[in-house]
């Protein structure tokens, strides 16, 4: 089965004034059919960055220098500004962190979902509205027509990130990009929404790229994991072997600096330090300032280890000790 | 054991007035456009010295209102609250005027708590200085001390807050808090906007500070599993009201209020495996417009009539540990 | 402290490498610049006095401009119906005129600060009173306050200022209390009320200093309209006698022969006052684009 979004060697650059800037850093990820991969990284890993690349939505001082994004067969990258408008929310489609910035304040729901089916699909507004209050109950949200007819700050937040998600699969889209969504939503509100975005992928085979800094939201969501620090993929695989066996340093940190798994009182295993710069990251592996397991060799580029569904990017991978 | 702080029958409502126009509107006949947010209905907590308690809750639940009563930033609409007996803040022409020092804040984003244009240095040392909490000769040296404190190097006093990173501001905000030589901190999600790595060093500084200085803190989280990590007991809260009270681990282990069950089960779990999710029915409902009868009875599965009409108070469902639902005092059934 | 020192050279420089992308600004402000020299240095630069009486020379009455009078030395800009040389007019009034303009604008400034600092901080009702009188004196043109107020308090340098400070705090006012209630609700300054510090602390050593870069920016504009402002209560006739030359009333004073053939006496000033204005509010636009990039698009 192909995938239904390939990204190969993507990378992003920024110029500011003290330097270019590498937020996105060869990045390369496949996900399939009805499938969820977790992009998984703290601030500044280039993470979502890597989500707006993939739309072509990086603005100036950004600028993405290389790289290929295939969906269905074409190269995203090699359209044109008009065709790319064409593929987003039609095969491409992406959700927010605030649902504000795909929500019009000033139009009821019902309205802006016409507008974003009738902008791909030349269909009545009664068909229209149809469809809208059908992508309204595909995400869970009760009373589907009657929220057609609120404005969006007649809704809760998670509700407006439910109407969010249902704009963004109005086309069936092969491949859903979410950057962060859940962060700012209650807990209780998060795990309504992730139960219908796993139903989601299950029941309409759009493939999903769920950004978060939550490695406890992808650990329960996702099939497969990719960890990004400093701008690269350090490490990828099945969320079942990541979790359960990180390969990289960094991963493991991650996984040990949540308090839920320790006992309480008890000092955290904590990564030392703090996210390098962009502008001058060490030379080799960007981890190693911060790594128990660095040794000279780290100064040089690390190779990919591990096998071909499980790898990290790492000179001293965990588990082969 | 005597309670250092102590919270007793605290509420607090904000009141939006009309303006002028919805005024008028209201005077030939339209609708009132006065607004009250019931942020918090009759709190009762206590803190003995050196004791954490920890606060938890969604949006709404009225936590980090509390903690702004407690800091003497708001007064309560009703009820008291008190250090050592005396009162923290006392009302002066509707605003609140702080009277004591010994009670401290650390804020939740330290991108904003620390004025941009002032040096750490001076933020640090701009409240002992002013209250004389040591001699004034020897405030250059505290403000060493404390940057060495919380990890950072002494040399750092003459920068200016954007030189640093999230995670070394919040240590900043924590040497400014202590400064104060505060008999209670209050953290209001202190290390929510930290990513995980930064949290966890944060989280063992204050760890090791406790350990230290013996504090006693006020810890207001959405975070269960970071709350766990620190408290000695816990509070859960929903629209304003304490509906569980009990130790820690008790309450992590034998949770008994159908609200703190159901919040254990929506949080996503480190682990392996495709897990179904069990999340809460329904939304939180609007503090401006709270259920009546238990505010968790829209969502709750086990409301019955009772709930719809009778606010259930927080009673022992075990020594320690206090329970706010008709399910442990009676019944949900309405007597007869 | 040699890390703070660079920084805030750091900053200086950053801020100065963005105001250069505009140079037009740049030119600006080196008009301006000069413009302040020559003023303030106008006892030394300007061939004539032309405050004192003894110096004019009937006979050099209308000398067209580069002519040389009696004096023995060029006109350069001509001279007026009393022999008055026209370009040491021109600088002395262009003294006069910044000299209004900047007292004018620091004491509005100051004003507008107490009044928008106050009504922010304390809110309810003192802001409601407050800040609707600012809004009343929004309303009605800044010229037709200042016309008023020197009917009512007579003319000179310190009643001109006077009135200009009541015509134009407002602006300032409205200002700061908008970026002050902002600035007000953000976490450092309830940091700063709950360790407790007292309110004037808290107003002047936190609130003020971040409220201060969109002030800047209104008092550039506001020293260029205070400027203009003068110079029409002089033209009008109600500002400064022509024994203390102001542009405006040397403008005023040529503007009596303009439809004779000698128009330098109304057109040299009325240049300098132009130069002067928008070379301010030019380099104003450039510091607001500096300042905050979204308002320069």
């Amino acid at each position: 089965m192909s995938a239904a979004i390939e990204v190969a060697g993507l990378t992003t650059q920024f110029e500011t004034r003290a330097g270019i800037v590498t937020a996105v850093n060869d990045v390369s990820f496949s996900v399939g059919r009805g499938r969820i991969l977790g992009l998984v990284g703290e601030s500044g890993s280039g993470k979502s960055v890597t989500g707006f690349s993939i739309l072509g939505l990086v603005d100036p001082p950004g600028r993405v220098s290389g790289g290929q994004v295939l969906v269905a067969g074409t190269d995203l990258r090699g359209l044109t500004p008009e065709a790319m408008r064409k593929m987003r929310g039609k095969a491409v489609s992406m959700v927010f962190q605030d649902p504000m910035m795909t929500l019009n304040p000033v139009l009821r729901v019902g309205d802006q979902m016409a507008r974003a089916v009738r902008a791909h699909d030349r269909v009545s507004t009664r068909a229209a509205w149809d469809r809208a209050r059908a992508a309204l109950e595909v995400v869970g949200i009760p009373a589907a027509a009657e929220r057609l007819h609120a404005y969006p700050h007649q809704l809760s937040g998670g509700m407006r990130q439910r109407v969010a998600i249902a704009i963004a699969i109005l086309h069936q889209p092969a491949v859903l990009i979410a950057d962060e969504p859940t962060t700012a939503l209650d807990v209780s509100i998060q795990g309504q929404i992730l139960a219908e975005v796993r139903r989601l992928a299950d029941d309409t085979g759009t493939a999903i790229v769920w950004i978060t800094h939550d490695l406890a939201v992808v650990s329960s969501l996702a099939d497969d994991i990719c960890v990004m620090y400093a701008g690269r993929i350090v490490e990828r695989g099945p969320a079942e072997a990541v979790i359960a066996r990180p390969l990289h340093p960094y991963t493991r940190g991650l996984m040990d600096s949540v308090p839920a798994r320790h006992e309480p009182g008890k000092p955290l295993p904590q990564i030392p330090g703090s996210t390098p710069s962009l502008l001058n990251l060490p030379s080799g592996c960007p981890f190693r300032n911060r790594c128990p397991r660095a040794s000279d060799l780290c100064t040089t580029d690390p190779p990919e280890v591990g096998t071909a569904t499980h790898s990290a990017r790492c000179h001293h991978p965990l588990g082969d000790a | 054991m005597s309670a250092l702080l102590q919270i007793t029958g605290v509420s607090k409502r904000f009141t939006r007035h009309p303006n002028l126009a919805e005024r008028m509107l209201h005077a030939v006949g339209g609708p009132d456009a006065t607004q009250t947010v019931h942020a918090l209905t009759d709190v009762t907590l206590e803190v003995a010295r050196g004791e954490v308690l920890g606060i938890v809750g969604e949006s709404g639940c009225g936590k980090s209102t509390l903690g702004r009563i407690v800091s003497g930033i708001y007064m309560p609409s009703a009820g008291s609250i008190t250090l050592d007996g005396k009162p923290v803040a006392r009302d002066r022409g509707g605003a609140a005027e702080k009277l004591t020092t010994q009670v401290q804040m650390i804020h939740q984003d330290p991108f904003a708590s620390l004025n941009p244009r002032i040096k750490v240095g001076q933020t640090i040392s701009e409240g002992p200085h002013h209250h004389r909490v040591v001699p004034r000769a020897q405030v250059d040296t505290m403000v060493r001390d404390l940057l060495g404190r919380v990890g950072l190097e002494p040399s750092y006093a003459g920068r200016l807050p954007h030189q640093f990173s999230g995670g070394q501001r919040q240590r900043i905000a924590i040497a400014r808090a202590l400064a104060m030589n505060p008999d209670l901190l209050v953290l209001d999600e202190a290390v929510a906007s930290l990513d995980v790595s930064i949290q966890a060093q944060v989280l063992n500084l204050f760890l090791e500070l406790r350990r230290e200085l013996g504090l006693t803190a006020l810890f207001i989280s959405h975070d269960l599993g970071v709350v766990r990590h620190v408290s000695d007991r816990v509070a859960i809260m929903y629209l304003g009201r304490v509906v569980e009270l009990a130790p820690a681990e008790r309450i992590y282990n034998d949770p008994q209020h159908p609200y703190t069950r159901a919040l254990f089960e929506s949080i996503p779990v480190l682990g392996t495996g495709r897990r179904e999710f069990h999340p809460i029915k329904g939304e939180i409902p609007s503090p401006l417009n709270p259920p009546p009868g238990c505010a968790f009875h829209p969502r709750c599965p086990h409301a019955g009539p009772r709930c719809r009409v009778e606010v259930p108070a927080l009673s022992p469902a075990a020594p320690g540990h206090g329970v706010a639902c008709h399910l442990n005092t009676g019944g949900v059934e309405l007597a007869a | 402290m040699a890390v703070a020192e660079t920084t805030r050279r750091q900053r200086l420089s950053e801020f100065w490498s963005d105001f250069a992308q505009s140079r037009v600004a740049v030119v600006a402000l080196a008009v301006i610049l000069v413009l302040l020299f020559l003023a303030f240095a106008c006892e030394w630069v300007a061939p004539q006095d032309p405050y004192d009486l003894r110096n004019l020379d009937w006979l050099d009455a209308f000398l067209p401009p580069g002519t040389v009078g009696s004096g023995g030395y060029v006109h350069v800009l001509g001279t007026d119906n009393v022999g008055r040389d026209m370009l040491s007019a021109v600088l002395y009034g262009l003294r006069t005129s910044f000299i209004i303009g900047l007292s004018a604008g620091a004491l509005a400034l100051t004003a507008g600060i107490a009044v928008g600092l106050t009504a922010a901080y304390f809110g309810g009702r003192l802001e409601a009173v407050l800040m609707r009188v600012v809004d009343l004196q929004l309303s009605m043109p800044a010229i037709l306050m200042a016309l008023v107020l020197v009917a009512l308090l007579g003319s000179g340098v310190g009643q001109i200022v006077l009135a200009l400070v009541v015509a134009q705090y407002a602006y300032f006012a409205r200002t700061t209390h908008g970026a002050a209630t902002v600035e007000r609700r953000k976490d450092y300054i309830e940091a700063a009320r709950s360790t407790p510090l007292p309110t004037y602390r808290v107003l002047f050593r936190h609130l003020l200093p971040n409220v201060m870069p969109p002030l800047i920016v209104v008092a550039t504009v506001q020293v260029a309209a205070a400027i203009a402002l003068e110079a029409t209560l002089s033209f009008l006739g109600v500002g400064l006698p022509l024994t203390e030359p102001s542009l405006g009333s040397l403008i005023s004073n040529g503007f009596r022969y303009i439809h004779t053939d000698r128009t330098w006496l109304s057109l040299y000033p009325g240049f300098a006052l132009m130069i002067t204005v928008v070379a301010i509010n030019l380099v104003g636009d450039q510091v607001r684009t500096v300042l905050d990039p979204r308002q320069g698009l």
